[in-house]
Parts: structure tokens; sequence; C-alpha cells
């Protein structure tokens, strides 16, 4: 038995045919990045799904100013190579009351990321906005549609999303309503990897080992990437070779001991560890179990 | 855990960490399998797709970890895993549980990559099974062995064979409670081929399993030897995906995007529906039929020889063509056919029934046309197939009607190709998805009905007459003084020497329309009739001016999109509902409140308010007379 097309193939005809159905009924779509591995497969993609034309939609970083600086000049570089328009997005409010992870716990999130993207998304008028997030992530995501219809106030209700029969998604929509649009919906963490290996996807450095200034706290690693890293008595950065398997504000991202590299290393730990992706992050776990999808009833991508 | 399954025989934990990139160079070359699992409230389903995740190793230690304490604290399996905790995700389905939609989850083995729908088995959801079927390769049907086949083992395999599913799994679960009895497993499944036949499964392979103690899912179980396989798995593994069968049709690709990022290039984006595409190769596009050759097969990483069915591309073609979203391109010799009345079946997937004559969005690959909708020929009982009559098909009914769409679409049948002849239905008013339908085939040929060419066209009727027609569609409640105005109007007009006519809603009613009700579905079909002889008027060169209530947004929009643009003129005669029934010139408030008179608009039944009509009539801010000069300065200014 040979199939002419392998999972990889149809996981990618897939995501760019959601692309280019949007652009059907959209009026002013827009893709949030948030430069992590997921966003850089999902640039590709978009820019594969448009060729020879760019991406006819700019990109929107809903920033917290608390990512990691190798993730900022990454970002930069990847707006002018695709040749998109690039928006970041910094929460005034939260600008203004100096909200940080150190002080404000789950409200850092809560104001820089969740209210950030209402702000964004209300003041540029988007209708559309395509996200990163694969249903495998997490229990609340399985059941997540690609096409998520969301009210004029960004909540989600799971009641209301509608059936997606075939390759056929319907995007008509009030005004006021917006669409969350995740053609990266049926990808799995393994195939995201792969797929960054074989189309030779830049991403962010830190994904790869490397000797980096780490302090453990409250069973995490976390990495003192600059001076704003408030040290506890006796706390003293330690040299550890690190690599990170999610990234996000740096001082609420776990980072783990490897050895990996390249590539093939880190799909080959990836492949032998233990513990499951997100368990690196903070934010799942505020809440309790069903904290995830608390979040999306509130508008959290 | 004392249900520790035997070694998994698939996961390659070896190779991953002895050699890396051969495991990657063997797992970049896998296949994707998408299946469906389907079973009653407590076949097991969510405990058979835990096991999966587990024995491929798709569960990590911290998930486990959670997975252990969740089971002694909500499971129901005593001190024992849960697996079913893994995949229900819903806080409020944990709560009941049971799952109450369709998720999606992935494994991995050796040979194949896999996508499982996890489909409820509650009646009621119907939608949700139907929505995971649409795009699986194979169904697992599950039974409990203790119970045998059950109405919903009935429903499940009509669902599953309704939506073109080529592989059936006969799942036997719990074999665990029956003691791997082979005559057990052997009377279901005799059971089960004489219900199969009956809706034309023809072919299904049965496996005797225990989601639970992990029994002939990845490997032959030592507990049933009489069972010669092969294992759950093996079979998902081998089994044929119908891509191999989609690459042997014909070359058929809907266009989703006009590609041109200058004046030089123009594309044409779309995913291959069937076959496959080469640079050189003659293809029409429909519904034109204008014929052309494929110049460039264009990707980011260069162009392409040969494109197959599933691949997302763009094409560009030798000639200058019409050709834009909606337009199919297809091998020149053996295209698909344009029709515009169909049979169908339809699934019916909104809380609100289907209403008989009222316009939806109908979507079919990238076409999205206006669509009506008969009454059901019949609607099918999934628990006994049994053919019934139905006015209409509430929720997770099913049933075969016909339809007719505004234009022609390109269409072939469900039967012969999935994406050409799947479609859902949006609701106009709420943009929700009401139906999924599957074409059966199409009742005439729209190319063979022309129109008729005339030597005199409307423009020439309208300009002797020296005027623009129109239709002027006064909308309100009962007694907002619609007919009084457009009575008015019509008067100043025929004045004015203007040729018009008024459509009054009694008078049709005693001709044109004697054979309809009162019913929602009749109602509708009365403003469709009035929408359409509006239309022959305005060709006759005519200003016609109708009053009827027309409470549905719905309907006066399908009246709207009948006429050219600019010639619907909605006039919203806009009294408050305490004035009109104050005034209640014909007494009919008063009877419909005290409950003589049913779906009376405004007091048990809804009234729409135009949201942008042409022209907006505050009648508690001028007389008749000021409303209808009113309407004339706008007409003629």
């Amino acid at each position: 038995m040979t199939d002419t097309l392998t999972h990889l193939d149809r996981l990618e005809a897939e995501s760019i045919h959601i692309m280019r159905e949007v652009m059907a009924d959209a009026a002013k779509p827009v893709m949030l990045y948030s430069v992590g591995k997921d966003s850089a497969v999902m640039l590709h993609l978009a820019r594969k799904a448009f060729y020879p034309s760019p991406p006819p939609f700019p990109l929107l970083h809903v920033d917290t100013t608390w990512k990691f600086k190798a993730m900022y000049e990454l970002r930069d570089r990847m707006a002018t190579e695709s040749g998109m328009d690039l928006i970041v997005y910094q929460n005034p409010e939260a600008k203004e009351r100096g909200i940080n992870p150190f002080d404000h716990g789950p409200l850092h999130t809560d104001m820089w990321k969740t209210e950030g993207l209402k702000q964004a998304l209300d003041l540029h008028g988007f209708d559309v906005a395509f996200g990163g997030a694969r249903r495998d992530e997490e229990k609340s995501r399985a059941k997540e549609r690609i096409f998520s219809f969301r009210t004029s106030t960004h909540g989600w209700d799971p009641k209301k999303q509608r059936p997606e029969l075939w390759n056929l998604y319907n995007a008509r929509k009030a005004k006021g309503e917006s669409i969350r649009v995740f053609p990266i919906s049926n990808w799995t963490e393994l195939d995201i990897w792969q797929y960054i290996a074989r189309e030779n996807i830049p991403i962010v450095p830190l994904y790869f080992a490397a000797p980096r200034p780490t302090v453990e706290r409250d069973g995490l690693l976390l990495m003192v990437d600059d001076d704003r890293f408030p040290l506890l008595p006796g706390e003293t950065p330690v040299e550890r070779s690190v690599r990170f398997r999610t990234l996000g504000c740096y001082p609420l991202t776990g980072a783990v001991e490897s050895e990996a590299k390249t590539l093939s290393e880190v799909i080959q730990e990836m492949l032998l560890t233990t513990t499951s992706e997100r368990q690196g992050r903070i934010i799942d776990k505020d809440g309790g179990d069903a904290s995830m999808e608390k979040k999306k009833q509130e508008g959290y991508f | 855990m004392s249900n520790t399954p035997d070694t998994p025989v698939y996961v390659t934990d070896a190779l991953i960490a002895e050699d890396i990139d051969a495991y990657l160079a063997g797992h970049e070359k896998k296949s994707l399998l998408r299946f469906i699992t389907c079973g009653s409230v407590d076949d097991g389903k969510s405990t058979l797709i835990g096991r999966l995740l587990y024995d491929s190793k798709m569960i990590f230690e911290d998930q486990l970890a959670a997975l252990e304490a969740d089971s002694k604290r909500v499971g129901t399996q005593g001190q024992e895993i849960d697996f079913a905790l893994l995949v229900d995700g819903l806080a409020a389905e944990r709560e009941q549980g049971i799952t109450i939609d369709v998720a999606y989850r992935f494994f991995t083995t050796e040979k194949r990559k896999f996508i499982v729908a996890d489909t409820p088995g509650h009646e009621q959801y119907t939608r949700n099974m139907v929505t995971g079927a649409s795009t699986a390769d194979l169904a697992v049907i599950l039974i409990d062995a203790r119970k045998g086949v059950l109405t919903q083992t009935r429903r499940h395999s009509f669902l599953a064979h309704l939506l073109g599913i080529r592989h059936i799994v006969l799942a036997v679960n719990k074999m665990d409670l029956v003691g791997y009895d082979k005559a057990v497993f052997d009377r279901i499944t005799l059971a089960y081929r004489a219900f199969a036949s009956e809706i034309g499964i023809t072919n299904f392979t049965a496996i005797p399993i225990s989601g639970f103690k992990g029994d002939n899912i990845t490997a032959l179980s030592d507990n049933t030897p009489w069972f010669k396989g092969p294992a759950l798995i093996e079979h998902l593994e081998n089994v044929e995906i119908g891509s191999a069968a989609d690459e042997a049709k014909p070359f058929r690709m809907p266009v989703q995007w006009v590609n041109r990022p200058n004046l030089d290039f123009r594309g044409f984006s779309g995913q291959l529906a069937t076959g496959k595409v080469r640079s050189g190769d003659a293809v029409r596009i429909l519904p034109s039929g204008k014929t052309t050759t494929v110049s460039r097969i264009v990707t980011l990483d260069g162009d392409l020889e040969e494109a197959v069915a599933g691949q997302s591309v763009t094409l560009t073609l030798a000639d200058e063509v019409d050709c834009s979203r909606g337009d199919v391109i297809a091998t020149a010799d053996n295209p698909p056919e344009a029709a515009d009345q169909f049979e169908a079946t339809l699934v019916w997937m909104a809380d609100e029934a289907m209403i008989p004559g009222r316009a939806y969005w109908l979507k079919l690959a990238t076409q999205t046309v206006s669509a009506t909708v008969q009454a059901p020929k019949y609607e099918i009982n999934v628990n006994t197939l049994d053919h019934l009559a139905a006015k209409t098909l509430e929720l997770n009914g099913i049933g075969v009607t016909q339809l007719s769409t505004d234009k022609p679409i390109v269409f072939e049948p469900y039967a012969d190709n999935h994406a050409l002849g799947g479609f859902i239905l949006i609701d106009k008013l709420t943009n929700a998805t009401v139906a999924a339908g599957m074409l059966h085939f199409s009742l005439r040929r729209a190319q063979n009905v022309h129109w008729q060419a005339t030597d005199i066209d409307r423009d020439m009727r309208a300009d002797l007459k020296n005027q623009r027609p129109a239709l002027l569609w006064f909308t309100g409640l009962s007694g907002s003084g619609k007919s009084t105005i457009a009575n008015l109007v019509e008067k100043k007009l025929h004045r004015m020497n203007r040729h018009s006519f008024l459509l009054d809603g009694d008078n049709v009613r005693h001709g044109l329309n004697r054979d309809l009700g009162f019913t929602e579905a009749d109602r509708i079909e009365n403003i469709r009739r009035v929408g359409e002889v509006a239309k022959l008027m305005t060709d006759a060169g005519l200003i016609v001016i109708t009053a009827f209530i027309s409470p549905f947004r719905a309907e006066r929009d399908m009246v709207r999109g009948m006429l050219p643009e600019g010639e619907f003129v909605e006039v919203f005669i806009d009294t408050p509902l305490a004035e009109a029934e104050k005034r209640d010139v014909k007494g009919l408030y008063k009877k419909a409140r005290a409950g003589q008179l049913k779906n009376f608009t405004g007091i048990d039944s809804p009234y729409e308010a135009p949201e942008t009509p042409e022209i907006r009539i505050d009648t508690t801010a001028m007389t008749p007379e000021e409303a209808a000069d009113m309407i004339i300065d706008r007409l003629l200014g």
C-alpha cells in the first residue's frame, strides 16, 4: 500500500485550504503571532497558501514586555522577511500600572494577554484572527472547532459552536462578532517539529540547549533573561545547559535541563520525555482542572 | 497499576533512542487515517480511545499522575485507571460523566498516524456523529458484548453508511465481562451482519476486544485464542485510505481564491478534490464551460509537474478565461455538470426546525448560493429505517427532499464525489449551520433550460413608459398603515402618468395563492410567489407596490435578491405595536389578545424590523399624505 501524500503533506494542504477559505468571507483578518514554534509554522503555511502574493493580512503580536529577548529579535526578523505588516500591541493600562509576573500573579496574564488581545482586536476592527492552538495541547482544546465563534465581547460559548462537516467552513457572522481560526488544529507537537525540520523554518534559538543563567524556583527552572528578574535572598543564577519546550513570558516559562542542540535531538528528547508540553507553563494550573476552558470563555485565546 | 497491558508491539522506543534520524525518516513517510468511534453511552468509547492513546505512549507522566488521582476521585473503575477521564474534556461533561461533543484525538503507530473523532452516542446528538463521520475513512462501531446489537448500533451504522464511510469495524467490547466467550461474539456478529446487509453495508470487520483490559487492541490476546485476527491496530494500519480512490477519479479543483500579486500573474488557488493534474493538461472551467490548458502548477517550493487529490496548489492557465471563486476547474473531456434542482438527503442540525420554502445559504465546495428546500418527501426513522411522512425536519431529523438553488451549481452525486456532493445549509439571519446534505442527483439539467431570449427587453419596455421600474415593498405590523399609504402612493403616481400596479395581499389570496394557508411554510410561499409576480411586472416596466406584513427578514431579502440591484425599495411603515394595537382598525389585535387568533404578528409571532430600509416612515410623526409624498420624492427624485 503506497499513499502519494504523507501525513505532513495532508496536514499542510488542509491548513492552506483553511487559510484561503478565510479570505472568502473575512473583512479584516489578522494572524496572531506569538513567536513560538507553532506561530513559526503558521507563518510559513500562510506564505505557502498565498504565494506568490504575500499573505493578505498583518501579523499581530500581543506583547507583554516580558518575553525573552531572543523572541523579540526573531519576531522583527520574520516580519521583514515575510513582507507582512507587524502590529505590536501592549495593553496601555497594564503598562501604566506596571503589571508584571513577579508581583501580580494571574493578573499579569489576564491584563497583558487576555485583555490586551481583546483591546487590539477591537482597536483595529479585526473580524477574523488566526491562532496557532492545537487540539492535542489540552483536553478542552480537543473539542474546539477550527472556526471558533466569539461574541461581540469575545466570549466563547461551547454550546453555540457550529458543526464543521467535510472541509466546509461557515464563516458568516453578524456585525461585532468575530472568529478565531485555528489552521493547525490537527497538528501534534511531533508534526510541528518534524515540519520545522522538513521545511527548514527559522525558530527562536531558545528551543535548543545552550548554557543559560537560571534559578530554580517553585519547582521550575527559570531563566534570568534580563535584570528585571528580582532574585530572592540566597538565589544566585547558575549556568545550566537548558532549553525550552514552549515559550512565553520568561518569568513564567520553565526550562528543562537538556543537551539537545539540534532539531533531531530536540525531537528525540521530546519523544523520550515523560512530561507533557504545557507542563512548563504556570498558566494552566490556576483554577484547577478546567482552567483553560474557563480562560477561553473569558476570551483568552 | 494492575492492568498494565502487554508491552505494546508497535512503539519503537529503541529506534528513537538509538537512531533518531532513521526513526524520523520512517515517521515522515507515514500516511494519515481518520476514523470515528461510535457507541452508546456505556459502550466504553472513551475508554477505548484512552487505551489507544495510552498504548501508543501519547500520555505523559504528568498526565498519568493526574489520571491516577482523578481515577480515584471521580473514576468509575474503583482503584483502577479510568481511561475515559483522559478524553472527557469539557468540565460540564466530566460532571455528568458523558461526552457531549465531537473531540479529536491523535496517535501514531509504526505505520500510520491517526486522527480519531470521538463522537457521542446519545440520540439527541446525531448531529455530532454526522460531523465526525464526514471526514472519516473508517468507523469503529462499538458494541457492549453483554448487550449485543442495540437500536443505537443500528443508528450509528446507518449514519456511517449514509456519510459514505467505506470501512466499518464492529468492535465487540467488554469481552472480559462475558468470559471471552466465542459464542457471544459469534452471535453478535451474525445479528449485525443481518442488519448491515439491510442498509447496504456489504463488508465489515468484527473484532472482539476489551478496551479496559487491552485485549486484541495492539496484539492478539491470549484470552481469545479462537480469534485469528486482525487486532484493532493492525487493521487500522492496513486498510486502504480513501485518498487512493480519490486520485483515480477525474480531476476537479474548486477555486478558492484568485491570486493576483501583480498584473503579470493570475493564478487560481484551490485544493484538488479528486484526480490529478499536470501542466499542459486540457481543462474546462465550470459552470461557464470554457476550455484552456494548465500552464503551471505554482507553489512556494517551485513549480510542480503534477498535483494529486488532496494537495493545495495554485494553477495558472494558458488563456485569459473568466474564472473566480466558486468555479470548478476540471478535466476538459469529463467535466461535472451544473444544475439548480436536486434531490438530496438532509440531516437537520439546528434547534429551529426546517422551514420549507425559506431561502437558506447553501455552501458546496467553494460555491455559496441561495437555496430553498421543499418539505421532505419522507423522513427516515434512524432506528427502524422506516420512511415516514413529514412536513419538516426537526433537530437530528434525516430526510430526503428536493431543493432548488437560485443559480446553477457545479456538482456531482455525493456517492461519487464527497467534495462536490456534500453541502451545508446556513440560516440567513442567525448565520448558524442548520443542516448538512448529500446530493443524490439533479432533477433536470439546468443547462438544458435556457432563458428564451426575447427581442424586446425590459429596458425597452420601461423606456416606452418613460419610467424606471421599481418594486415598492411595504412592510410593517398589521394596522400600521401600509395599505392606506400604498393606496395613496398609487393614486399620486397615476396622476403623474406613471404605470403602476398595487399587489394586494387579500386579492392575491383569492386567485394565484388560493391554495395556500397560514402556516409558516405557506406564508413564505405566499411571499415567494408575490415576489415572482412582482418581478415579472417590473420586467414589463411597471412600478409595483406591495403591502404585506412580511414579518421575516429572510423572505424580504429573498425577494430583494430576485430583482436587479436597486429596484427593490423596502418601505418600512414604522408604527409602534402599542400604537397599531390602539388603532386596531379591523379588531384583529383584540381577537389575538383573546387567544382567538393564533400566530398573530406582534402578539405571539415575531416581527423582524428592517435594519436598513430604503425608506422609513414614522407614522407617529407624519400624516399618510405626507408619507406618500415623501415616498414618491424618494422614488422619482
